[in-house]
């Protein structure tokens, strides 16, 4: 059961080679397979997300959320997708043309360069970079730049208030969140997230850096704009912030975007915090999806529980509050590594 | 490793591919009877008043200015973290150096009141 | 021969971003072009096997200059957008720098001599940096620190003269 997938894999990899390509061209195409196996993956799961916020935001509020369309409402999720895909395509005519459509057709782009290199088990991922967890670092701060161009190519004050609060609100966050991984890179040494997730055999990074795994939750959940820090797309002031003028298929990617950057942050957490496929009895693939869910439940209680900030706590919280934990985080992750081994050098460990 | 960075540039095409194909299919479903009044910024049904894009204020850039300056330090961060155990005492005391340096200037600007939002 | 192909798409995709950002009538547009040049010169990066320095050129000049940019941008007062980056006068001489400038490039890079390194890329390129930053060149990587700070201060300070005289 562990292995189902990459014995798939394999038998789909002996059936390309079967056409006699060379090693290059069948990995290649192998990126490929995997590509369109990890987009129906996340396709899938985001619009079951789509419909589980709903169905978990009815039972935070006491209500009960969409139940007509089958059992328990579950082809809610099918009709969601029809009524997207059947809109109208509206492009306003003040808007800037240009980067109004450039805006929607790359906004997916990152999230999905995010899932490349995520072990959704051991040996499961497309391409396993040497500096994996930089990399992801590097491809979502894309985001900040995309949900600009929507807010200011839409021409329309709710979009443009949505996209400048969105990108302070994300440049502000991302300091630290990429401060709370490394004290998890210092224990390891490695950037590469297979490596990462092996070196939490025994003890998952959550017990050895739990601050840095609360401040990953915070601004994790900043950099995806999700309540309490939805201040970019507040309903009601900015009516949905960047996307507000986006329609049809254009609207459908920034909400695909949206959700399938919350799954990746789960997935990120999950790697790095909370032991990645690790796990007893159940094959790795199921442990790893498992705890991305708890994750992804874990952020949508904090949504629907919490109200939405004020910009400027935000702001003073993020620069006068995280980022000097963060801070001293890494400092006493460092003592904490050097005073072990002087302790174990020493022969008193 | 070229191997892996032309894995990567496959899948970025492909991703840039999927997006036009979403599009293109809501565009072919969708009906196509624009006019006027639907093309109007959205704006809660009032017309929109005066430029929309006008000057923000200043906040936005120093918060910007701070980041920027941060993100250059998680460069020197990374691989330091990275090379953390086996560079020994020293290098950990340069890095204390580095960031302290660094903290100086967030406490100027703290000082300053570049991170109030007013 | 297929790295020759990658380097030449590339190539074209830059110039083609940089022609554009330099072409632009709206200052908007530049910056988004601009950012566009800087995930090209990331590619030409990655086909030189130096993965980190891509993902620092994405992370630092995507996620961070551009932006940087187009606040900048939001900040200055002007009127029409769509007419904020206008030609001036000045365009023989702008074109006659830059000729002069790309003759005395090209005329270097074929002139020089080339020594090949004979050293393979190392697995991961992260270790190697971390080792010459700590070892060999602290003074520099402590300088780069001091650099930082002098930019933040002066950009604070200017920023609040700017924001005394509005």
């Amino acid at each position: 059961m562990d292995n189902i997938f990459i014995n798939i894999a394999g038998w789909i990899r002996d059936f390309i080679a079967g056409f006699g390509l060379s090693e290059g061209l069948v990995y290649l195409a192998m990126v490929l397979v995997k590509f369109v196996a990890v987009l129906v993956f996340v396709l899938l799961n985001v619009v079951f997300l789509v419909y589980m916020e709903r169905r978990v935001a009815g039972f935070f509020q006491e209500r009960l959320g969409p139940n007509r369309v089958g059992p328990q409402g579950i082809f809610q999720l099918v009709m969601d997708i029809l009524k997207l895909l059947s809109k109208e395509d509206i492009v306003p005519a003040g808007a800037d043309k240009l980067v109004y459509k450039t805006a929607a057709y790359v906004i997916f782009v990152p999230t999905m360069l995010v899932y490349m290199v995520i072990p959704f088990g051991k040996g499961m991922n497309v391409i396993d970079l040497n500096m994996g967890l930089f990399y992801i670092l590097a491809v979502s701060s894309l985001t900040t730049l995309i949900i600009f161009m929507a807010g200011w190519g839409s021409r329309n004050k709710y979009s443009l208030i949505g996209g400048m609060r969105a990108v302070a609100q994300m440049v502000s966050y991302e300091i630290p969140f990429v401060f709370s991984f490394l004290g998890v890179i210092m224990l390891t040494g490695s950037l590469k997230l297979s490596t990462i997730v092996e070196a939490q055999q025994d003890v998952w990074f959550i017990v050895l850096q739990p601050i840095a795994f609360i401040i990953f939750l915070i601004a994790g959940n900043a950099e995806i704009n999700r309540g309490p820090f939805d201040l970019p797309e507040g309903e009601q002031e900015l009516v949905a912030g960047y996307h507000t003028e986006y329609t049809a298929g254009r609207f459908a990617m920034f909400y695909m975007a949206e959700y399938a950057n919350l799954l990746a942050m789960a997935a990120i957490g999950t790697t790095v915090f909370l032991g990645g496929w690790h796990g007893p009895w159940l094959p790795g693939w199921l442990w790893f999806f498992i705890k991305m869910y708890i994750l992804v439940f874990g952020q949508m209680w904090v949504r629907w529980t919490f109200p939405r900030i004020r910009i400027d706590h935000m702001m003073h919280f993020n620069w006068k509050v995280l980022l000097p934990i963060s801070l001293a985080n890494i400092l006493v992750t460092g003592i904490g590594i050097k005073a072990y081994e002087m302790l174990r050098t020493m022969g008193w460990w | 490793m070229l191997q892996q960075y032309s894995g990567l540039g496959i899948y970025l095409i492909a991703a840039i591919i999927f997006p036009f194909i979403i599009v293109f299919v809501a565009l072919i479903l969708g009906p196509k009877r624009p006019n006027p009044e639907k093309l109007t910024t959205y704006e809660c049904g009032l017309d929109t008043q005066g430029p929309t894009w006008v000057q923000f204020k200043i906040n936005y850039f120093l918060y910007a200015l701070v980041f920027v300056v941060f993100d250059v330090e998680t460069v020197f961060l990374y691989p330091w973290a990275v090379k953390f155990q086996a560079l020994g005492l020293f290098a950990f005391i340069e890095m204390i150096i580095f960031i302290a340096i660094l903290v100086i200037g967030l406490w100027y600007a703290w000082k300053e009141g570049a991170l109030e939002w007013m | 021969m297929m790295p020759t192909i990658v380097f030449g798409v590339l190539s074209v995709i830059i110039i083609g971003f940089a022609l554009a950002m330099v072409l632009s009538k709206n200052l908007v547009h530049s910056a988004i072009f601009m950012a566009a040049t800087f995930v090209g010169v990331a590619g030409i990066y990655l086909t030189l096997s130096a993965g980190f320095l891509a993902a620092v050129q994405i992370l630092i000049y995507v996620g961070a200059i551009s932006i940087l940019m187009v606040f900048g941008v939001m900040l200055t007062r002007r009127g029409d957008i769509s007419a904020s980056n206008l030609f001036n006068k000045r365009i023989i001489s702008g074109v006659v720098v830059s000729a002069a400038l790309f003759i005395i490039l090209g005329r270097l890079i074929l002139t020089s001599e080339w020594f090949p390194s004979s050293f393979s890329v190392p697995e991961s390129t992260v270790g190697p940096i971390a080792d010459l930053m700590m070892n060999a060149y602290v003074i520099p990587f402590e300088t780069a620190a001091l650099i930082l700070l002098a930019a933040m201060v002066g950009a604070i300070i200017l920023a609040k003269g700017a924001r005394r005289t509005r």
